[in-house]
């Protein structure tokens, strides 16, 4: 059984089939990136998997659990973390805090025993930040950790919202276009951390990435979407060859 | 200028983050303390006022600052808080129990508007919760048996193990301030920890929330709860105060009050609640004052500028009737929030925090150091 699998998942909006029929599988540890011109329903994808929309038909399964029923929260306590196309950070609120969120799914205490602020919720508290500076330390955030979202600039908060999406410390994480809108050296800085994240993290990492040479750096399996089916599946190079792809991007 | 130099886990989860805090706090508690003894039993009156509004501003910031989610209907939780106490004073229920269960029942009433609130935000919830507090004062005229309707209710004075607290003793202020303090730390406790962040996650952007494993649905809930639970207590305590109740005491235009309490006083901070709390309840006497004194001084300088005895009596009397119309109050009101919100979006506490920064900075302050920054474009479809 594979480790994660989406079984003819499809998505329509009334007339429009944003998702049809895709089946694919993401084993244990390895970076599976999906590519495909604008919409191609590779966010859809994504947000289907993090249950913000519900799947017309077809099923998703996570180490063997079938989870397309499961409310939008416990993806997340499931160990299934995400960024997003178009950040998604907690604006009024400083860098820690925002990554301190991203550590919900471990908190255990109760609200009574947090308004008491009883040693076992403070115990807690400094697990939770331990492992934030874990994240902080790995992806070099030091110099924002005590700054508000609002007035950092966007490479910095893309970072950060993969900081956060580490700090819960998913098993699956979804990268939903990690490089958009970065520069060069932060896309080469990107591709980095998501080797590492793989490699000293042990994530298992899917992705949806327009930049060719970020997926060709980091990616072991690709999948080629467009109008929302699955166009090709294969290593970077064999997906960047098919005949299909090609006529996608160039037309026929 | 100081510098903090953080060593261990522990320096970020302080309550006071250096000793100058201890200080400042401490000072400001001892005044608190020694206030009966130094000040008007009037302005003591007004202190346990400000007690009152500032813990049910607190309530309001978790709900409206906090969580995001707006609400004109904490008046019906501080009636239904009040009620509860006068209502079970009539069958000698001591004071600790009343005030416990006037908490509880308020939140729990605070969960159940909280449930049909989840599906709205902006300006539909503050409709839904406009026309919850509309039903409340409804009830309350109407449920004569056990509200007494528009005839109200005598609160008998407070009884505390055995002991009588009237309103206007000390005692009195210190059982407000003690509620005023609790529920400060008790707040300041919830935000170090994960309940208040996801309360702020909530606010910030659901769908990260959500996505981060935060159950919207239910935290908003717990929010609503939390803050009709508080307003309740200040209830109890409101009831004493005033001795008698009843439902025009507890229209829109206190929960509009309310909202001035934490627009003006700043939302993103808990002194917000306090320094807008100090303000409402004393911008009050202010204007009486002005309404009694304006027109007198208005024809003084007139008759002073060579206006004849009859003129400066007309203006006078002109002058006393407009500042007597009805409704002149909530327009004041209008206006300042206007204002506020215009110019100092912040709040008194924003205020406080740029003056404060300016003598730190000194001379080296730029004026442009809070001005509002560029936004990014944030998604709007996974709302």
């Amino acid at each position: 059984m594979s480790y994660f699998r989406a079984e003819n998942l499809s998505l329509h909006f009334g007339g429009l089939k944003a998702v049809d029929a895709v089946s694919f599988a993401v084993e244990k540890g390895e970076i599976l990136s999906i590519i495909g011109p604008n919409g191609a329903g590779k966010s859809s994808i994504f947000n289907l998997i993090s249950r913000i929309y519900r799947p017309t038909s077809g099923r998703i399964f996570f180490e063997d659990q079938d989870i397309t029923e499961q409310p939008p929260y416990d993806i997340a306590k499931l160990g299934i973390a995400r960024t997003f196309q178009n950040i998604e950070l907690f604006e009024n609120a400083t860098v820690l805090s925002n990554l301190l969120v991203g550590r919900h799914r471990h908190s255990t205490t109760q609200l009574w025993q947090e308004i008491l602020f009883l040693p076992s919720v403070r115990a807690n508290e400094k697990v939770h930040r331990r492992r934030v500076e874990q994240v902080i330390e790995f992806l070099d955030l030091e110099p924002y950790r005590d700054k508000l979202i609002s007035g950092l600039p966007y490479g910095v908060r893309k970072v950060i919202e993969l900081a956060r999406a580490l700090c819960s410390e998913p098993k699956l994480i979804l990268l939903d276009e990690p490089s958009s809108g970065l520069n060069v050296e932060e896309t080469d800085d990107m591709s980095f951390w998501i080797r590492d994240m793989k490699s000293e993290l042990g994530v298992t990492v899917l992705m949806v990435e327009h930049d060719m040479s970020l997926v060709n750096r980091v990616s072991d399996r690709v999948i080629a979407l467009n109008y929302g089916r699955v166009l090709a599946m294969g290593s970077p190079a064999e997906v960047q060859q098919h005949p299909d792809v090609v006529a996608a991007y160039l037309g026929a | 200028m100081r510098f903090l130099f953080k060593t261990d886990y522990e320096d970020d989860i302080k309550l006071f983050p250096h000793s100058g805090y201890v200080v400042t706090y401490g000072v400001l508690l001892g005044l608190l303390l020694i206030a009966p003894y130094v000040l008007s039993s009037y302005l003591m009156s007004q202190l346990v006022f400000v007690c009152i509004y500032a813990t049910v501003g607190v309530a309001l910031l978790i709900l409206t600052g906090f969580t995001g989610q707006a609400s004109l209907g904490h008046a019906a939780f501080l009636a239904i808080g009040a009620y509860t106490a006068a209502y079970l004073q009539k069958y000698n229920v001591p004071f600790p129990v009343y005030f416990l269960a006037a908490g509880v029942l308020t939140g729990i009433i605070g969960a159940m508007v909280g449930f049909p609130a989840l599906r709205l935000t902006g300006i539909y919830l503050v409709i839904a919760t406009i026309s919850f507090a509309l039903i409340v004062e409804e009830i309350l005229a109407r449920w004569e048996s056990v509200t007494h309707g528009n005839e109200g209710m005598r609160v008998k004075t407070l009884s505390l193990l055995g002991v009588a607290v009237p309103r206007d003793s000390p005692t009195f202020y210190y059982l407000c301030l003690a509620v005023l303090v609790l529920t400060i730390v008790g707040t300041l406790n919830l935000l170090r920890s994960p309940t208040g962040r996801a309360f702020v996650a909530i606010r910030d952007s659901e769908t990260a929330a959500r996505s981060m494993g935060v159950n919207v649905a239910l935290y908003k809930v717990k929010s609503f709860a939390i803050s009709a639970a508080i307003t309740g207590f200040a209830g109890v305590l409101f009831a004493h105060k005033l001795s008698f109740i009843s439902p025009e005491m507890f229209t829109l235009q206190l929960s509009i009050e309310f909202i001035i309490v934490i627009l003006i006083g700043g939302t993103f901070s808990l002194h917000g609640a306090v320094l807008g709390a100090i303000f409402i309840v004393m911008i009050d006497p202010f204007l009486t004052y002005l309404k009694d004194d304006m027109p007198g001084i208005i024809a003084g300088v007139a008759a002073a500028f060579g206006a004849g005895t009859a003129t400066a009596g007309d203006i006078e009397a002109k002058v006393a009737a407009f500042a007597s119309l009805n409704g002149l109050k909530g327009a004041i009101y209008g206006i300042i929030i206007v204002l506020f919100v215009l110019f100092e979006p912040l709040g008194l506490y924003g205020r406080w925090l740029k003056i404060k920064l300016f003598f730190q900075l000194f001379p080296l302050y730029k004026r442009a150091t809070f001005k509002r920054q560029k936004i990014y474009v944030k998604s709007e479809r996974n709302r």
